[in-house]
């Protein structure tokens, strides 16, 4: 008989959403306080698994069509990419810039280049772990 | 570039053009195309000798490594031209003589023409060669095509034990030679010969002069079978006769001679120079005529003929180097007749013994065997080759009226000469010199005699023959009759070679011995009165035909005094001793444990970091600059301790990594206290992680033999933990103590808003100050997230098919 995890799987529901906004604000919000892309991907990735924990690895695959092993090579390849775009304006790789800008509902913001290399960290971070997580859990 | 260059780089381009132009001319004996090589580099090298009598050396440059002083600079004066003549010369007759030697259909004539010129364009280059490491190349090249050339029946078992053992002895000797002269280098600042010899009497007394002496001795002794060196060379017999006439009759072992009559200059006046080569050179003469004696292999006697008469030419240019030690020219030249006499015996040596060698290979070639106890009679059957021989065997035991008779002579004056010297001991020692080549020339003609008439001599016994013997085609025998008149035209016209040879190449032997414009008379005569060098050499013959005669009766002859031939078998016995030995070494620290590799690790990191601790006096723990201790800090500690410390005692695994896991918390909540809050957060993920793989491993651990066992206590690896831990303690509280430099984190905390646009430091430094480590860490991360994938993923059976 099949456990009846009703209260497992409707936690998960809350917590999940509660989890992914924590770790977007935290990813967010690491070029001022503490957090980045490191720990932001890590706590993104901890909700993904909390999801495969209550609602099964085939369920959460059909829900969240990502290839992982995809995701953490196209966040290395960001994370090169931002460095290159250094290249392309004449600087030294891996320059980062950032300035201030009036942006329509925000006002003025920071925006940084160091928030896309960020990116590409987040992404590899989330990859890797559910990556590894996933190819131990499915081995027989 | 000059003529020169190209004469020794041309064997090279042929060597490179044998197999095109076998392919080519299919029908044409290979051995007909490269005929034109040694024969146009004779001719040239002929008409060189006027030149460098009249007007001087030769020489010219080519930059070849010009940033380390290495130049293929070339340099002809008299010792290299009699070295350059006897190559070409007796390497244009070996190719002919093996042209009808080697079957067109049977044998690889490519390799063996491709190695042949190797070899031939090496040795060449080798006595060319000014600058030293160039003639280290040309040395080694010598060794490898050598080593080719003698396993050639590379099919046969023998053949690759003796080009083995060929190899190992005379490429150890040549890295010896490579090491001193890397000491002559290091004493004058140049690898120029002629430079260095102008610097000679400088570099006398310093320190590394003798080294150098020994070192470069040592790679001419092993070149030239010096004894105990000698070894290889009865054992590079298996090689075809033709390679054994050239390389190990005429060329490639008087390299070594060579080398001693080059470096002469340099070194003689020291006591131990003279001592050394004409010591060994006497004990080698004797030792290898006497064992000579004993073989019943043609071949075989032939080598240690060989050997012997090198150790002659050696001890005779060791002796010549008593000249340097006078100033005066009567007495210089007085010694220098040892010189004069090694000059003439080795032009003498590489002519005979080169005729012996192709009769050898003759009688080999016609009767099936070289073996004495079969053969005899063959003097009716082949009587072309029979005079041959007895030319040449005559002319090896010195009988008069062939060129080593003359040798032989001068050899005897050389050495009563130097009992009239009164330096080094040489009073009280000296007249040993004389004893020792009477006996050995004694040997020598009992040797020659038995080489000639046991094999043609005696009773005809072809039926234990596999072929029925005939005289040998005349293709073969022009080379031989060639040398054999060359034998007898050296003997009776003995100044031919003196003015246009002999004197050249003393003059580069004693370089200082002579005033610009001088010139040693030389003046060798067949008949030079009733001296006691006359009555040595009746005494001799007379001797020698008793002991020849005596030969069948005498069991002191006949049984062989050294029956088990001991340097041969210290050589196998120190060779499988040696893999043995290596062998047993590595199976005692190779284990294959990672234990014991890790035991290794930490007792040399123990060892190394601890040494250096001490002896630089760097242990210093200052609490000047320590902060105080709180509370929490203090609690955590503790419960640090604790958690670690019972990771050790704990029986079951499970409890141990619940135990790992508190003490990565534990560490989290430092950084907490410690303010590095991105630190903590991202150790607490982490943490969690990693609890929960080693939970995933644990619980995938083999049902079977599961055992929950308390680790077992060895003392050795707690000792060495022990070890580790403090010495790490001590080195992190010495570099504590010791703040040589103010740090640099007061530039990012005062720059990472301005320059940055971030007021989280930490992560400003990761992603723009140090961007570069972090994105490299992330790649660290995928590959390992691939690693794993892969690792899971892809089960490769044994058979190497995929599994699921």
């Amino acid at each position: 008989m099949k456990p009846n995890d009703v209260i497992l799987k409707s936690v998960t529901q809350v917590a999940a959403v509660i989890i992914l906004t924590f770790s977007i604000y935290l990813f967010m919000n690491g070029h001022h306080h503490p957090g980045g892309g490191f720990i932001g991907g890590l706590s993104m990735a901890s909700a993904i698994v909390l999801l495969y924990l209550s609602f099964g690895i085939e369920k959460v695959r059909e829900n969240i069509r990502v290839d992982f092993k995809k995701l953490a090579a196209i966040g290395v390849l960001i994370a090169i990419g931002t460095g290159m775009a250094g290249v392309v304006f004449g600087q030294p790789f891996l320059t980062q810039a950032f300035g201030y800008r009036d942006l329509p509902i925000f006002g003025t913001t920071e925006l940084a280049s160091a928030l896309i290399f960020d990116t590409g960290v987040a992404l590899a971070v989330i990859g890797t772990a559910v990556n590894i997580i996933l190819s131990i859990s499915e081995d027989r | 570039m000059v003529i020169l260059h190209l004469a020794i780089i041309l064997p090279f381009i042929f060597a490179l053009l044998a197999p095109l132009l076998n392919r080519l001319l299919p029908r044409v004996h290979t051995g007909w195309l490269m005929l034109p090589v040694p024969v146009v580099l004779f001719a040239y090298m002929l008409s060189l000798i006027p030149v460098i009598r009249e007007q001087g050396d030769l020489e010219g440059t080519i930059p070849w490594i010009p940033s380390l002083g290495v130049d293929f600079h070339v340099y002809a004066d008299g010792l290299s031209l009699l070295f350059a003549l006897l190559i070409t010369g007796i390497g244009s007759l070996v190719l002919l003589y093996s042209i009808f030697y080697l079957d067109k259909n049977k044998e690889k004539l490519v390799h063996f023409y491709v190695y042949l010129m190797l070899f031939m364009g090496a040795m060449f280059g080798l006595v060319m060669s000014d600058n030293l490491m160039v003639l280290y190349s040309f040395w080694e090249l010598t060794s490898i095509s050598s080593f080719l050339l003698i396993a050639f029946w590379h099919k046969r078992e023998k053949s690759r034990y003796g080009a083995l053992k060929s190899m190992v002895i005379t490429v150890f000797g040549g890295l010896a030679m490579f090491a001193g002269f890397l000491l002559l280098y290091v004493m004058t600042g140049t690898f120029s010969i002629r430079e260095i010899m102008g610097d000679a009497s400088a570099i006398a007394n310093h320190a590394l002069f003798i080294p150098a002496m020994l070192l470069i001795l040592l790679g001419a002794f092993t070149k030239s079978a010096q004894f105990p060196f000698h070894i290889w060379l009865p054992d590079a017999m298996e090689a075809p006769t033709p390679v054994s006439a050239y390389l190990h009759s005429a060329t490639m072992v008087k390299a070594g001679i060579y080398l001693v009559a080059r470096m002469s200059p340099i070194f003689a006046g020291e006591a131990l120079w003279l001592w050394l080569v004409s010591g060994l050179g006497l004990l080698t003469l004797v030792y290898g005529s006497y064992r000579a004696l004993k073989q019943v292999d043609l071949k075989s006697m032939l080598a240690f003929s060989t050997i012997s008469q090198l150790g002659l030419i050696m001890s005779l240019f060791g002796l010549g180097s008593a000249a340097a030690l006078y100033t005066g020219t009567a007495q210089a030249e007085f010694y220098s007749k040892a010189t004069m006499a090694a000059v003439f015996h080795l032009l003498n040596h590489a002519i005979f013994k080169g005729a012996l060698f192709m009769v050898v290979g003759i009688v080999d070639h016609e009767t099936g065997t070289r073996d004495i106890r079969k053969l005899g009679g063959l003097m009716s059957v082949m009587p072309i080759t029979f005079t041959i021989a007895m030319i040449g065997s005559f002319s090896m035991a010195g009988i008069p009226p062939f060129n080593g008779f003359l040798s032989k002579e001068m050899f005897f004056t050389a050495m009563l000469n130097i009992r009239t010297m009164e330096l080094f001991g040489m009073e009280a020692w000296g007249t040993l010199f004389p004893v020792i080549a009477w006996v050995a020339s004694i040997f020598t003609f009992v040797y020659s005699m038995l080489l000639v008439f046991r094999t043609f001599g005696g009773k005809a016994q072809f039926d234990k023959l596999e072929k029925k013997p005939h005289e040998a085609p005349l293709g073969m025998l022009i080379s031989p009759v060639v040398l054999a008149t060359l034998v007898i035209v050296f003997g009776l016209f003995p100044n031919l070679a003196s003015y246009s040879l002999i004197e050249p190449a003393m003059a580069a032997v004693h370089p200082g011995l002579l005033s610009p414009g001088e010139q040693f008379m030389v003046s060798i005569s067949l008949w030079h009165g009733l001296t006691i060098e006359l009555f040595m050499t009746i005494g001799v013959a007379t001797v020698g035909i008793l002991l020849f005669l005596m030969h069948k009766r005498t069991a002191v002859l006949n049984q062989p005094l050294f029956a088990k031939a001991i340097l041969n078998r210290s050589y196998d016995g120190g060779m499988r001793m040696m893999e043995r030995l290596s062998g047993a070494i590595t199976r005692v620290y190779m284990t294959g444990s990672i234990r014991h590799y890790l035991i290794y690790i930490f007792v040399f990191l123990i060892l190394a970091i601890g040494m250096t601790l001490f002896s630089e006096d760097a242990l210093k723990v200052d609490t000047t600059g320590f902060a105080d201790m709180t509370f929490y800090e203090a609690a955590i500690l503790i419960a640090l301790v604790l958690s670690s410390v019972s990771v050790l005692f704990v029986t079951s695994r499970l409890t141990a990594i619940i135990l790992t896991g508190a003490v990565g918390y534990l560490v989290a909540l430092f950084f907490v206290i410690f303010r590095a809050p991105d630190l903590a957060l991202t150790q607490l993920s982490v943490e969690t992680v990693s609890v929960a793989l080693f939970l995933l491993c644990f619980y995938h651990l083999p049902k079977l033999k599961k055992e929950l066992v308390s680790l077992r206590f060895k003392l050795g690896n707690f000792i060495i933990a022990l070890g580790v831990g403090t010495i790490m303690t001590l080195v992190a509280l010495s570099a504590s103590g010791t703040r040589p430099f103010q740090s640099i984190s007061h530039y990012f905390l005062e720059n990472s808003y301005k320059l940055a646009g971030g007021k989280n430091v930490v992560n400003v430094i990761l992603v723009d100050f140090r961007g570069f480590d972090t994105m490299f860490e992330i790649v660290v991360l995928g590959i390992a997230s691939f690693g794993i994938y892969s690792m899971i993923r892809l089960k490769l059976k044994e058979d190497g098919a995929e599994g699921g």
